[in-house]
């Protein structure tokens, strides 16, 4: 698929290196301040930005604060179980737009999208004064005791995580033919075994993009989280941005390098995830 | 949905029109099935909180900093005139546009570039552009609030330039700075998308007819990118008119933008009528952005 770049395409004389200047300006521009951030937080000062000689101490602040450690563990349990939920339905709406026609679709497609687009602050908003009265109600009439806390945070970040999921599963659908699904049922092969046996396999890396995003947005998340946390429930983005704040410290630097890592290694096995999908398919994909 | 008339195939003798009525409505059926579960989710959990919102910024607050939900006014939207209001509307919609225009003078070169490169140098910036995409937010405005903050890299720099010590944190500067850093990679993104779908003859063929650098740029181009620049457009404007944690952090009393005033409206000030109000106007900001986007022809973000 690639056109050879032909020379009144292909940038010359000035203008290429002042693209070229552009560009390296531009890494420089996203990757000088993370890697700034990973240096200090090996730095033996108390100044958050001044190099004082090597040290691990504010890792090991990190590792033996219950604090953030208990922060962590509620990031990874809401993570985990809201990625899981909205992988399943994220899928299944996936399918569900791009290979069936039925009544109120263009409305769910809509509604789908909105979750993506909504700026964090309005979901957030939108998010406290919901749970204010469902649980509120919920209590009344039921006479429960729900308050807000994991079950508010995992529901509000499974509302926008569905969407995500979507998106990446309908980008793989769409890319493949339906021909393989008909030729299975076809021969025979029952809606769940067409599913179970042939397309499932093949949007399987899709459904691990979507997850690996849904992930990351959750254990990202902070303005919404903030909204509808509760007690002991802090997550650890929530406790971070609590702590910066307060004024800023070395363990942040070494909780924000920590985190850093996580996305990190979130990209790498999306990358990973999305090298299986090229070879999968021959079709050439945008980003 | 109904009287879909398919050209039956002459192999299927069952075909008949009845039968195939039945086979549509019968997938119809599946596909609303399917979509169930996420339909009724997000009519639960996403459109009923948008209308308790919007139901919330007619209401009143009351003595003890609760809400009376009965008596409905408009008082809450009366108030968006007050100067103070004002004040903070217009200025979030100024560092919102400047970041947008900043985006896009550097993207767009950004993405030309990169549109012009082979393949495998092409997949490799792109993923260099990806990550900071991914990484964590918070964290990524947090590493400019160690660079700007006492004594830190930029101070060292400002005076070994000879410029003195200057201080940049909690200024106007440092909050379109983070907002430039958060949101460049969503500018970059739909503008190479763009750039990368051109028919590159066409640039080739007004360079033969004599068209100077810079006209083929204005003339052919830019229009065709159109597109990827309003996505990208509306892609930094939208969230850089919420923005709530960059200016927390980067940005001081003096800079509060909408996000952040709306924030303080729930969590501090406890008026959440107002703070319903002011967060129904970014919500219509961004559904008309929106909204125009796709009548001018748009597809996707």
């Amino acid at each position: 698929m690639s056109r050879p770049t032909s020379s009144a395409v292909e940038p010359r004389g000035w203008t290429k290196g002042l693209l070229r200047a552009n560009g390296w300006l531009v890494y420089a521009f996203f990757y000088a301040p993370i890697l700034l951030l990973v240096i200090f937080s090996f730095s033996d000062s108390r100044n958050v930005g001044v190099w004082g000689g090597f040290t691990l101490d504010w890792y090991e602040e990190f590792v033996d604060s219950r604090q953030t450690q208990a922060a962590l563990w509620n990031s990874v349990k809401i993570a985990v179980v809201s990625t899981a939920i909205s992988v399943v339905l994220g899928t299944m709406s996936a399918l569900a737009l791009e290979r069936f026609k039925f009544r109120g679709k263009q409305v769910f497609d809509a509604l789908l999208y909105l979750p993506i687009i909504i700026p964090d602050v309005t979901m957030a908003v939108m998010m406290l004064l919901f749970f204010a009265e469902f649980f509120e109600v919920l209590n009344a009439v039921f006479g429960t005791e729900l308050r807000k806390g994991f079950s508010s945070i995992a529901l509000s970040h499974i509302a926008f995580s569905i969407s995500f999921v979507s998106v990446v599963v309908r980008a793989r659908l769409a890319g493949m033919s339906g021909h393989l699904e008909e030729a299975a049922r076809d021969l025979y092969a029952s809606r769940w075994k067409a599913f179970r046996f042939v397309t499932f396999p093949q949007i399987l890396p899709g459904i691990l993009g979507g997850a690996l995003l849904a992930m990351t947005i959750s254990l990202d998340d902070v303005v919404i989280t903030q909204f509808v946390t509760g007690p002991g429930w802090t997550t650890l983005p929530v406790y971070v941005f609590g702590l910066i704040r307060r004024g800023v410290t070395p363990l942040i630097n070494a909780v924000s390098v920590v985190m850093l890592m996580a996305s990190m290694t979130l990209v790498a096995l999306s990358l990973l995830v999305e090298r299986v999908r090229n070879v999968g398919t021959n079709q050439r994909r945008g980003f | 949905m109904t009287a879909v008339e398919l050209p039956s195939d002459a192999e299927s003798a069952v075909a008949t029109p009845e039968f195939e009525a039945a086979a549509i409505r019968q997938e119809s059926r599946r596909g609303f099935l399917l979509a169930l579960p996420s339909y009724s989710y997000l009519v639960l959990f996403f459109a009923v909180p948008l209308v308790i919102v919007v139901v919330y910024s007619f209401a009143t607050r009351n003595r003890f900093g609760g809400t009376d939900l009965s008596g409905w006014n408009l008082a809450s939207y009366a108030r968006l005139s007050e100067p103070i209001v004002r004040d903070i509307l217009f200025r979030s919609l100024w560092l919102a546009l400047l970041t947008t225009l900043i985006c896009l003078v550097i993207a767009y070169p950004f993405a030309y570039y990169l549109a012009t490169r082979t393949p495998v140098v092409r997949n490799l910036m792109l993923v260099f552009v990806m990550i900071p995409f991914w990484t964590n937010f918070l964290v990524r405005n947090y590493a400019w609030r160690v660079i700007l903050g006492n004594d830190g890299p930029f101070t060292d720099v400002t005076e070994a330039v000879g410029l003195g010590e200057r201080e940049l944190l909690f200024s106007k500067t440092a909050v379109v700075l983070g907002l430039v850093y958060s949101f460049l990679p969503f500018m970059i993104l739909p503008l190479y998308a763009a750039i990368e779908r051109i028919d590159k003859r066409l640039l080739e063929a007004s360079r033969d007819l004599y068209a100077s650098g810079w006209q083929s740029f204005r003339k052919v181009l830019l229009p065709l990118s159109m597109p990827g620049v309003i996505a990208g457009s509306i892609l930094v404007f939208v969230p850089s008119l919420g923005a709530y944690v960059t200016p927390d952090i980067l940005g001081g009393s003096k800079t509060t933008l909408l996000g952040s005033y709306i924030v303080t409206q729930f969590l501090t000030a406890r008026n959440w009528p107002f703070g319903a109000a002011l967060s129904f106007v970014l919500m219509a900001v961004m559904l008309t952005t929106t909204v125009v986007y796709f009548r001018k022809g748009g597809r996707t973000l």
